[in-house]
């Protein structure tokens, strides 16, 4: 009888197992070799000529840009909100913590939407600055501005447990020792939360530069100009240029691959050096 | 270096952390703060160290206010209850933290540091140590590590918060003498915090006791224990068993005990009556106190007393009359002090075994009337 039970546990388990790679292979795997395959189409040739094309090269550039603005802004702006929220109690705390998660719930076509209402052609502050001469929206400075506030998040959200965990009394005893605030943050409060750091600097870099919806809203789809990659992948699918198209978005594949290496690489770090903080 | 606690206030919301302290710390002083937790022992010890500020009044150190003076300026030496050691540095890095940031005036040459890091390992015992992380040493070891950060500046006051809260009881009572003896060897002041009074009692030159932000009584252990300054204090310092009692005139009448009357220098009034277990004589004859138990071990004799619904064990010494069980007896209080009766609730000791109501003059002169 016993037996039997046993037996049954196990088919089901063998079952549930087998659905779930099955799952796995055909949400997750197929997708990644099908946009390889779709690259490799007309050879390692095909894949030259696509990335050799200015457009594409223009969209690399201006991706790494975006990031190269929107990565550090965050990193340093999430860093001090974290360290706000973890070392103060003032009012309007939880208030601050739900605007900071706010970027992750909302959808990011809105996302970019609202800079467009704010600094579009008809929007508050448009005519103002384009009587400047200052463009943000189809421009570079709204592709920044919109990535920034879709990553800000990763940081934050992932500094805030670790530091509260961690708690002050290390800072307090650098200053009782003698070190200045910067000291303190540079000797102390930073190496403690390095593993973290890099870990939300990862996902904030990797979302950076595979944002579309956002991106979508602010650029304008100027060739050569305003697209980033993943704008780049869409218009070149829509122009039946399949290999430009899925050469790109193997880039991007390869950008995701790596994220995920590191992150689980430094998961183990941060899992071994002070037991699961994430 | 002297220490000057002026008419300190500190409330977190609505409590009040400190609530009007004042308290002179001589040079060379080893004292305890002791209290309860919530008594205001630890956010005082912050205070003093810069971590946390006060409302009003202030701290002057060798003649210098405080008030002013950052955390990082005040040369004050701080052990954290949990140590709080740079968990990414060595042992021997976390203890020279204090002198390499110090500006390049002030900071000794590198071999200088290494120096005075590897003579303050060697004084804490725990030399072979210091390229060891702090996950990697046991919790005395760390104690001392934290100790050597703080002594590393050269510290005019050393701060202990609960020095030995984290540790297990063995490695605690030899830490205690130790730390005494490096006190006494450096010529440190010292403010250790803790809710154990043996600890207080044990190692300090005086004893702090606090109680809701305000302090109680300072004294040197022994005074504290033999002259306790009210009946919190009492309580605190040690086992104590209580009694009701009405003051008139200067002696006082013990509720439930017709033929005890105590002298006491209480205003008329409700009032109470504690004494330690050790000090109640048992007397011969009929009485109104019955014996429960009698259990001896070795030299040691106790009777548990039950009197009027309560029960509590008294020591008695050898060679003294004592009631087998069963018996009743009398019970000699003239050890007892008699404390006006705390006016606010907090403030009532737990009488070891149940609380107690204040008594009424008017039920105080039935009971007496009918003896």
């Amino acid at each position: 009888m016993s037996e039997a039970a046993t037996q049954e546990t196990q088919a089901t388990r063998a079952a549930l197992t087998i659905l779930t790679i099955l799952l796995l292979v055909l949400l997750l795997l197929l997708p990644l070799v099908v946009v390889f395959t779709e690259a490799f189409k007309r050879g390692l040739g095909g894949i030259v000529e696509a990335l050799a094309e200015p457009d594409a090269i223009a969209a690399i550039e201006l991706t790494l840009i975006v990031a190269a603005v929107s990565v550090p802004l965050n990193t340093v702006c999430g860093v001090a909100a974290a360290w706000c929220i973890a070392r103060f109690r003032f009012p309007g705390r939880g208030l601050l913590i739900t605007l900071i998660e706010l970027p992750l719930s909302v959808s990011p076509v809105i996302s970019g939407l609202v800079w467009v209402l704010l600094f579009g052609a008809n929007g508050w502050l448009g005519p103002a600055l384009d009587r400047l001469g200052v463009r943000i929206i189809f421009a570079v400075p709204g592709l920044i501005l919109a990535t920034a506030f879709v990553t800000f998040p990763f940081v934050a959200r992932t500094l805030i447990p670790l530091m509260e965990q961690q708690g002050a009394a290390e800072e307090e005893a650098a200053l009782t020792l003698g070190a200045s605030g910067w000291q303190t943050f540079r000797r102390v409060t930073l190496p403690n939360i390095r593993w973290g750091l890099l870990y939300g600097v990862l996902l904030c870099n990797a979302r950076a530069m595979g944002e579309f919806g956002a991106v979508a809203v602010v650029s304008g789809h100027v060739l050569g100009q305003t697209m980033t990659m993943p704008l780049q992948v869409e218009a070149l699918f829509n122009d039946y240029d399949w290999v430009g198209a899925f050469t790109i978005a193997g880039l991007l594949a390869l950008l995701a691959l790596l994220t995920l290496a590191v992150k689980a690489a430094l998961e183990w770090r941060i899992g071994e050096r002070s037991g699961a903080l994430l | 270096m002297t220490v000057e606690l002026r008419n300190l206030h500190k409330s977190f919301g609505n409590v009040a952390a400190l609530d009007g302290v004042s308290l002179t710390i001589e040079r060379g002083e080893f004292i305890a703060l002791l209290g309860p937790s919530g008594s205001g022992k630890t956010t005082l010890l912050r205070v003093m160290a810069g971590l946390e500020f006060v409302d009003s009044g202030d701290i002057v150190i060798d003649e210098c206010s405080m008030h002013n003076v950052p955390a990082r300026e005040r040369g004050v030496g701080f052990v954290f209850q949990h140590y709080a050691l740079f968990r990414h540095m060595t042992v021997a890095r976390n203890i020279a933290f204090g002198l390499e940031v110090r500006p390049r005036s002030r900071r000794p040459p590198a071999r200088g540091i290494e120096a005075r890091v590897q003579s303050l390992l060697n004084l804490m015992e725990i030399g072979h140590l210091g390229g060891r992380y702090p996950e990697q040493i046991s919790g005395g070891q760390r104690q001392r590590v934290a100790l050597a950060r703080a002594l590393a500046i050269e510290p005019k006051l050393l701060l202990l918060d609960e020095p030995f809260g984290a540790l297990d009881a063995k490695v605690r009572k030899s830490l205690r003498v130790w730390l005494r003896e490096l006190h006494e060897r450096m010529g440190l002041t010292s403010i250790f915090v803790t809710h154990d009074q043996a600890e207080a009692m044990e190692m300090a030159d005086r004893v702090a006791v606090l109680r809701t932000g305000r302090i109680e009584q300072v004294d040197a252990p022994a005074r504290l224990y033999a002259e306790p300054a009210n009946a919190f204090v009492h309580e605190f310092m040690g086992e104590s068993v209580q009694f009701r009692c009405l003051v008139a005139n200067g002696r006082a009448w013990v509720d439930g005990l017709p033929d005890i009357v105590l002298p006491c220098r209480c205003p008329s009034g409700p009032a109470v009556a504690l004494i330690r277990p050790h000090e109640i004589g048992l007397l011969p004859g009929p009485g109104p106190a019955r014996v429960e138990a009698q259990h001896h071990v070795g030299p040691l004799h106790r009777a548990r007393i039950a009197l009027d619904g309560r029960v509590f064990d008294v020591p008695i010494p050898e060679g003294r009359w004592w009631p087998a069980a069963g018996q009743t007896c009398r019970l000699d209080l003239s050890s007892a002090r008699v404390y006006p009766w705390p006016s606010d609730a907090a403030g009532l000791p737990r009488g070891g075994d149940r609380e107690l109501d204040p008594p009424t003059p008017a039920a105080m002169l039935i009971e007496e009337s009918s003896a």
